[in-house]
């Protein structure tokens, strides 16, 4: 991600192409080239819109909250035929993924 | 799946099923008799479970969502899973990957979103009783554009265990019904504490068990209509924003309450300016994170060969439509170095100040009306093109999921022909006053 550089031309939600990429780099979606230039068009847009919330002021918010635990007790889960029942592909009971590098 | 295969009814022209399969509830019990439709993000035991999308096109569910265990042991019966934006992302029911649900209002027209087949099951007869997911006023929204009455409870209220998550920290599970009576009767049947889900409120005491708000309440015997002595409070920005047929029909509901007894007073909520901006900043940053669980491994589409990374993102490609990776990559980019303190903590500043605002507001009036929806159901295809203007639809319901707090839509009238929607928001776990107040609407 490039940083914005504060003395730019106040265009808040100017991304391009290449930007979006980087974004779907980071959040691992695939896009076609179409869809990269629609999306830096609607991007521009929305984040444009985003930057109403400059406006907002910092408020303090101090929910009253208290942690509430229960007994650390073993209980029935799903069992491994279930689990695997949706996977694309699974081997000897395991899920079975992509190489991880 | 598609409508194209089912048979020819009303419902089918209408695309509101994506499955049709009956599952019969208890003997005996409050809903006995019922029929009830489930939208499609909330799990059902062996019955295909899709979000609107085709990354879960051949999902089914190993086990039922808390909600579903709870209507079908209080009688009802579940008559099918309904159409639904893709996880949940649209106000239209437009973006689901089985094609648009159509209004039974005017099939011409959208039936709102994204529980808009679970509203359009309810207005065209096809289920007694419907369960939607409201993250921003999913399911407000619907009620209001079909004519039905939608409930959004409490944050904490209704179990989330079992609905697939989009906006953890917005989202509660809510009834549709075509009476106020009806709908609280299902709120009922699925309102308490579960232990399989932390989200739900359980106030732990001192001496004795832990209670959960919904412990001492009858939702159902609260829609009496009894609301002589109540105080309403109308917030003017939520007003001025609406279309001129939808606010006229509006001001003649609030007159006819008047006339019950309620006496009304002008509040002022000057943090809804920014809601929707903090709406959708909060809930794509979380959609980011949720949805990165689609990986293709355990569930979903395979992304085929490669290394994870490549096939990761070969899956998300072919499963995820447009608004779905719209809302993905906007939420990590908000979320990305550089960005965070810009959006994501101002968002979240923006989201503070319109819970003091609601507090505020609810210390001068027992609950709180708008108008449902600013405008009118559009016809289809007017909203696809331009992102921007589906967001500014939700003005009036996502600031209640940003301050966690209960509101109901019951139908106030027509405009043009086509059903307005009146909202009422309560303080929190006040239940009880927006149904009270929705039940004299109907009157």
């Amino acid at each position: 991600m490039t940083t914005t550089d504060e003395g730019d031309d106040g265009d808040a939600g100017a991304v391009d192409p290449d930007e979006v990429r980087h974004v779907a780099d980071l959040a691992r979606v695939d896009l076609a080239d179409e869809e990269a230039a629609t999306f830096a068009e609607q991007f521009a847009d929305v984040l444009d819109y985003f930057a109403a919330l400059d406006e907002v002021p910092e408020v303090d918010d101090d929910p009253d909250l208290v942690n509430v635990m229960r007994a650390d007790e073993v209980r029935d889960g799903l069992t491994q035929e279930e689990a695997l029942s949706n996977a694309p592909a699974s081997e000897a009971g395991f899920f079975k993924g992509p190489k991880v590098s | 799946m598609s409508a194209d295969d089912a048979p020819a009814d009303d419902a089918a022209d209408l695309n509101v099923f994506l499955a049709r399969e009956t599952v019969a509830g208890a003997d005996d019990g409050p809903l006995a008799g019922k029929t009830i439709a489930v939208k499609d993000n909330i799990s059902t035991e062996g019955i295909r479970t899709t979000c609107g999308s085709a990354m879960l096109e051949e999902y089914v569910p190993p086990y039922d969502a808390t909600v579903v265990e709870r209507v079908r042991e209080a009688g009802a019966t579940l008559v099918g899973k309904t159409n639904m934006d893709e996880f949940g992302m649209g106000g239209t029911t437009e973006t689901s990957a089985y094609g648009p649900t159509k209004n039974p209002v005017d099939p011409e027209r959208v039936p709102g979103g994204s529980s808009g087949g679970s509203a359009a099951a309810v207005a065209a007869g096809e289920a007694d009783l419907a369960l939607g997911s409201d993250t921003g006023g999913s399911v407000r929204n619907p009620a209001a554009f079909c004519g039905v009455v939608g409930i959004k409870p409490t944050y904490g209220l209704v179990s989330r265990y079992g609905l697939v998550a989009y906006a953890n920290s917005l989202e509660q599970i809510g009834p549709l019904a075509n009476t106020v009576e009806d709908a609280a009767a299902l709120l009922d049947a699925i309102a308490g504490p579960d232990e399989h889900d932390a989200t739900t409120r359980y106030d732990a005491a001192e001496d004795g068990p832990a209670v959960h708000p919904a412990d001492d309440t009858e939702y159902a015997a609260a829609a009496d209509g009894d609301v002589d002595g109540m105080t309403v409070g109308v917030p003017t920005e939520l007003v001025e924003g609406a279309d001129d047929a939808v606010v006229e029909v509006f001001e003649d509901a609030l007159a006819d309450l008047e006339a019950q007894g309620v006496e009304t007073v002008e509040v002022s909520l000057p943090s809804v300016e920014h809601a929707v901006q903090a709406y959708y900043v909060i809930a794509m940053s979380e959609a980011s994170s949720n949805l990165a669980r689609f990986d293709g491994v355990r569930y979903g589409v395979d992304g085929g060969e490669g290394n994870w990374n490549e096939s990761f993102a070969r899956s998300r490609e072919e499963g995820f439509g447009d608004e779905v990776k719209r809302r993905v990559l906007l939420g990590t980019y908000a979320l990305s170095a550089g960005y965070h303190d810009k959006y994501y903590k101002k968002a979240q500043d923006a989201r503070a100040w319109v819970k003091r605002d609601f507090d505020e507001a609810l210390s001068e009036a027992d609950v709180l009306a708008t108008p449902t929806m600013p405008v009118l159901p559009p016809k289809r295809g007017e909203s696809l093109d331009d992102p921007l203007s589906l967001y500014l639809m939700d003005a009036n319901t996502v600031p209640v999921n940003l301050a966690n707090l209960p509101a109901i839509s019951v139908p106030a009238g027509e405009a043009e022909g086509l059903p307005v929607g009146m909202q009422f928001v309560g303080p929190a776990f006040g239940e009880e006053a927006v149904i009270r107040a929705g039940s004299a609407v109907e009157q």
